[in-house]
Parts: C-alpha cells; structure tokens; sequence
C-alpha cells in the first residue's frame, strides 16, 4: 500500500520533471550559449563552463539593437492601450447595450480572427501603403490591434456580462452616464480580464514576426524578433549564434518579469472578485 | 415629498404585454406596497417608475410634471435593490458617496449627508469598510443608507428584504418602518411578493395580478373587504378558506370565504361537521386541519389551548358577519 503510494507520487513527480524540462530546456540552453564564444558555441555542455559577457556587451553596442528594443516596447504597449481601450468600450455595448443584429456582430468579431496572417498580409500592405505608415511603428500597432481585438473583445464582453445588472442600474440610479459606469463602476472590477488580455496581446505584439518584417525597411524601425532573425556575422557564412542567444535571453527577461508580476495581481484580481451582490 | 399619478401607463417586450394600463393614485408621504404572485409585473411597475425602463405608454406623473422621458437622476428618486447592488471595490462611504459626487456636491456637503445618513442607520463604524466585509443586514443598511444621501423624493424599494434570513428580516422591517416614521413626506413604494411584509409596512397596497390592479387599499381593507376572489386568497396567512359546490350553493354563491379565526367550533347549532386530520401548534395559535368533505381541508384557528386528539369528529360555525361569498367570476356578493 505505501509502496505503491511512493510509486505513484514518484511516477507523479517524474511527470512534472519531464514537462518542466521540455517546457524550460531550450531556454536554458540559450542561456549557456550566450555566454560562449568562439569554438565553445559547438561544443555540448549542459553546465557553465564559462562566464563571458562579450556577447551582451556587442549586442548592445550594436548600434540599432538598443533602439529595436524600444520600438518593440512602444508598438506593444500602444497596441495593449489602443486594443484595451477599443475593447472596454466595445465589450460594454455588446454585453449591456440591446440593440439589431448584436449576435451577427459578435460572431464577425470572432470570424475576423480566423484569418491567417498570411491572407490579409497583401491587403494589409495596401492598406499601410495607402494610409502612408509604411515603415513606422504605426503599420505594426494597427495590424496588430486588429489581430487582438478579437479575443480582447470576446473575453471581456464575456466577462461584463457577468457583472451583476442591479450594480450597473444602481449607477444609473445615481446619475452615472456609461461612460462613468465604464470607467468608475466597471473597469476596477475588470482588472483580472484586463490584466489577463492585455498582457496576452503584449507578448503578441512583442513576438510577432510576419508583419514586422513585411511593414518595415529600415534598421531603425525594425522590433526586436526581426531585428534578431536579421543579425549578421562577420562574414556572410557565419551564423552570430552567441550574439543570437544573448539577444533573444534580453527580449525575453521582459516578459518574465512581467508575468510574474501580473501573476499576482491575476490571482488578487480574482479573489477579490469573489464579491456577492 | 410627491404625488405620483399613473395614468394608463402601459408596459411590452415586444409582443409580450406586462403592463397592461395601470391608473393609479400615490399620496404624498404615503408608503405603497405592491405586492403580487412573481410574474404579475410589480417589479417591472417600479422600474417604469424609476425609469430603469421606458414606458410604452401612458403617463407617469410627479407632483403633476411629466417623468416619461427623464432619465432616473433626474426624477429625485432612490432605489434600494434586492441584491443591495452596492459597488464592490469601493468602501461604504464612497458607495454612499458616488451619487452626490458625480452631481458636483462639495466634499463637506458630502461629507456631512453621508455622516448623517450613516448616524441614523448605526453604520457610522463602517465607513472604511468594503462592501465584503459586511453581514447582509450590513449591507442592506448601507444600500438605504445609499439611497437616504440622495435625498429623494420618492423612495423605491425592490424586495431588499428577500435576500435576508428569517430573524434578519423581522428586524430590517421594523427598520424600514421606522425610516418611514422618521421621513414623513418622503413617498416610499415597496415591491415583495410576501404578503405580510405588505400588510404590516404598509399605509396602502396594491395587488397586481397579471399586469393589471387587481385592488387598491389599506392593509385591513383587503383584509375585510376583498375586492376579488384573488385578493382574498392572496392577502392573510393562514390564507382563507374556500368552499365551492353544495356547501357554497348553501350560502347562494359559487364560492365561500371563511377565514379561519372567524370559524367557532360548536357542539350545537353547528353548519359544518368532520373530522381533525392534523393540527399545527405555533405557540400561541392553533390551527385545527378539519376534513368537511370540500376538496380541501378547512383550516380553523382554537381559540383555546384545548387539545383535540384526531380523527375526533367536531362541529363548526362560521361567523354570520364574515362571510365572503362570490360568484362565478371572483366578484364578491354583497
């Protein structure tokens, strides 16, 4: 009986092991290659076997990686605000609001997303063409505010629809306009939703590659994921992989930070949420 | 502080009529009580009134202006909620502060009508308190403390009691009624689907039934004199005896009413004979269960404590006076 006990919760605790190793392995990887040079890039190791912080130091002098950095973090915190903006107030009319044709609407909203990149890619390149933010931050912010809307907008009319009516009609009694309602009565009780899409359209607009690539020419506009696949070595033969690792380690650590810290308040968020009435 | 009229107010979800022309009078500083089986539209009654909805048709009238088409903030109303509807992440005095700000009042003037408002329901001590951290009379107390700070005019009331236990209920009552005494020429309208909430609140009810009134009166009006076949049953608890057949054709009605502290039970001169089939003993009442061959048991309120055993056959005698009888369609006979 114990001994099948400590089977079973061995076997249990390999599992875990196993997919924690998966899920970690690749990145771990890429941190110890980004700490070598040279030949030690091609030999296999799976500790440290050196502390070498050249790779950081050329990334970082590279001259544009700097600026990539910030563009990406300015196209994906415009596009978190724009979409989260557009999606409160969408949301709050499709969730509270009765009107013609509201079902149609959100089932549009929901088909807009199953297009693959690819397939608008043309079209969206025209469209930027046309509204002349080839090559700015802004072609990647509007084509990526289009792509999240439509899971920010599901999530969170889902989520306003299960917000209780009396407290919306108890504001309205209090002489509150929608608008207040929306900002004053409902957004602090969205926090959990908002902080959960938000940070999903984030890494969305920070990993994205097709669009940055295909929206912009120069060195300076480029955001981080092309800026990466873009380095180049000394020679045309030579794959960078060291600078390409301390690169893609730097991108990363922003968005760990930002989970963890967001985890928190998610969790926080949803127990407060537990209000009856 | 105001007269509302409804004149043939109307009320449709599309095809669905709710409210099917309602004219009625409300007194200033009155305390009306609609009250209903669910579905009758009392609650939707008092959402036209409150403007939470619109009305299809008809008027509705405060101190003779036109309230139709004025949004709620504006009609001079409060309205406390069945599920307290108080905002979640603020603390009870910004939930008793919200209307006041967003309507430009000074922080002192704020600060002052909350603290009021706070003093006469006894939650001065949970001002910083959230909304969570309350028992439910708390919260029920803060939601009409709520609606005391907006100093209004008219007083709306939908079921704030029927989301409280038993004894909570008792003692909330006793508060609203008092909150009545201590606010004279505020008008209040209170909705419940439980009669005796209805009859000890209450200046005057109205009985819904179907969209339409059914009556319109004091508490020991319906009581006494039942305007409808339906009022009588649904107003008193134990509700009223009915007979119907041979023994209504007896009284030349379709229908008797008796209720049950007006049965005597007789050993002579007795109109009705049968057997006890069970009794319920609420301390200072009993109600004797008596099988007279109608379809249901009658029930007779024992004057005495004189124990009954059951099946033992007694006689009964309504009292002559009291009396209900009515026709095939619910009117009374008088």
């Amino acid at each position: 009986m114990t001994i099948m006990d400590t089977i079973k919760s061995a076997g249990f605790y390999l599992a875990v092991a196993v997919i924690v190793l998966v899920a970690v392995f690749p990145f771990y990887y890429a941190i110890l290659t980004s700490f070598e040079t040279g030949t030690a890039l091609f030999e296999v190791n799976y500790v440290p076997s050196s502390l070498d912080w050249s790779n950081y130091a050329t990334i970082l002098n590279n001259g544009t990686f700097p600026r990539n950095v910030l563009n990406s973090l300015f196209v994906a915190a415009t596009t978190v605000a724009f979409a989260l903006f557009l999606a409160v107030t969408a949301s709050y009319a499709l969730a509270r609001v009765r009107f013609r044709g509201r079902g149609l609407l959100l089932m549009t909203i929901l088909a807009v997303s199953m297009f693959p990149q690819i397939a608008v890619l043309a079209g969206l390149f025209e469209l930027i063409r046309f509204l002349n933010i080839y090559n700015t931050p802004w072609a990647m912010i509007l084509s990526y505010t289009i792509f999240t809307l439509p899971f920010t907008v599901w999530v969170l009319t889902t989520f306003m629809r299960d917000l209780p009516l009396e407290i919306e009609e108890a504001a309205i009694v209090d002489g509150a306009t929608p608008w207040v309602i929306i900002t004053k009565v409902f957004l602090p009780l969205l926090w959990p939703a908002l902080v959960t899409t938000g940070l999903l359209a984030f890494i969305g607009a920070w990993n994205e590659f097709l669009f940055a690539l295909t929206f912009t020419s120069s060195e300076t506009t480029r955001t981080v994921p092309v800026a990466i696949a873009l380095l180049s070595g000394a020679t045309q033969h030579e794959t960078p992989w060291g600078t390409i690792m301390a690169a893609s380690v730097l991108v990363t650590v922003p968005l760990i930070a930002l989970v963890l810290i967001f985890q928190r308040k998610i969790v926080a968020g949803l127990t407060a949420g537990g209000v009856k009435g | 502080m105001a007269n509302i009229e409804l004149r043939n107010v109307r009320k449709s979800f599309g095809a669905f009529d709710v409210i099917k022309g309602i004219d009625l009078d409300i007194r200033k500083g009155e305390f009306m009580v609609f009250v209903g089986p669910s579905g009758c539209g009392k609650s939707t009654l008092l959402r036209l009134i409150a403007g939470l909805e619109t009305i299809t048709s008809g008027d509705l009238i405060f101190d003779g202006e036109r309230m139709n088409n004025l949004v709620p903030s504006k009609r001079g109303i409060a309205m406390v909620f069945q599920s307290y509807a108080l905002y979640p992440h603020m603390n009870v005095f910004d939930n008793m502060a919200f209307g006041l700000k967003l309507a430009n009042s000074t922080p002192t003037e704020t600060r002052k009508r909350v603290e009021k408002a706070a003093d006469m329901l006894q939650i001065g001590h949970l001002l910083d308190r959230l909304p969570r951290q309350l028992s439910g009379g708390q919260r029920q107390r803060v939601a009409i403390g709520r609606a005391i700070v907006r100093d209004p005019r008219v007083f709306l009331f939908d079921e704030p009691l029927s989301n409280l236990d038993a004894a909570l209920r008792v003692a909330t009552r006793l508060e609203i009624a008092k909150l009545h005494h201590d606010m004279r020429d505020v008008t209040m309208i209170y909705v419940t689907h439980d009669q005796v909430e209805a009859m000890t609140l209450a200046d005057r009810i109205c009985v819904l039934r179907d969209g339409v009134v059914e009556q319109v009166g004091t508490p020991s009006e319906l009581y006494e004199r039942p305007n409808s076949l339906f009022v009588a049953g649904f107003i008193g608890s134990p509700k009223m005896n009915f007979l119907n057949g041979r023994l209504a054709g007896a009284h030349g009605c379709h229908t008797l009413g008796i209720r049950s502290e007006h049965i005597d039970i007789v050993d002579e001169s007795a109109i009705w004979r049968g057997g006890v089939i069970h009794a319920e003993e609420l301390g200072s009442d009993n109600y004797l269960f008596v099988d007279i061959g109608a379809q249901d048991p009658i029930v007779v309120r024992q004057a005495g404590k004189r124990q009954i055993p059951y099946g033992t056959k007694i006689g009964l005698r309504p009292v002559a006076d009291h009396l209900h009888r009515f026709d095939e369609r619910g009117t009374p006979i008088r």
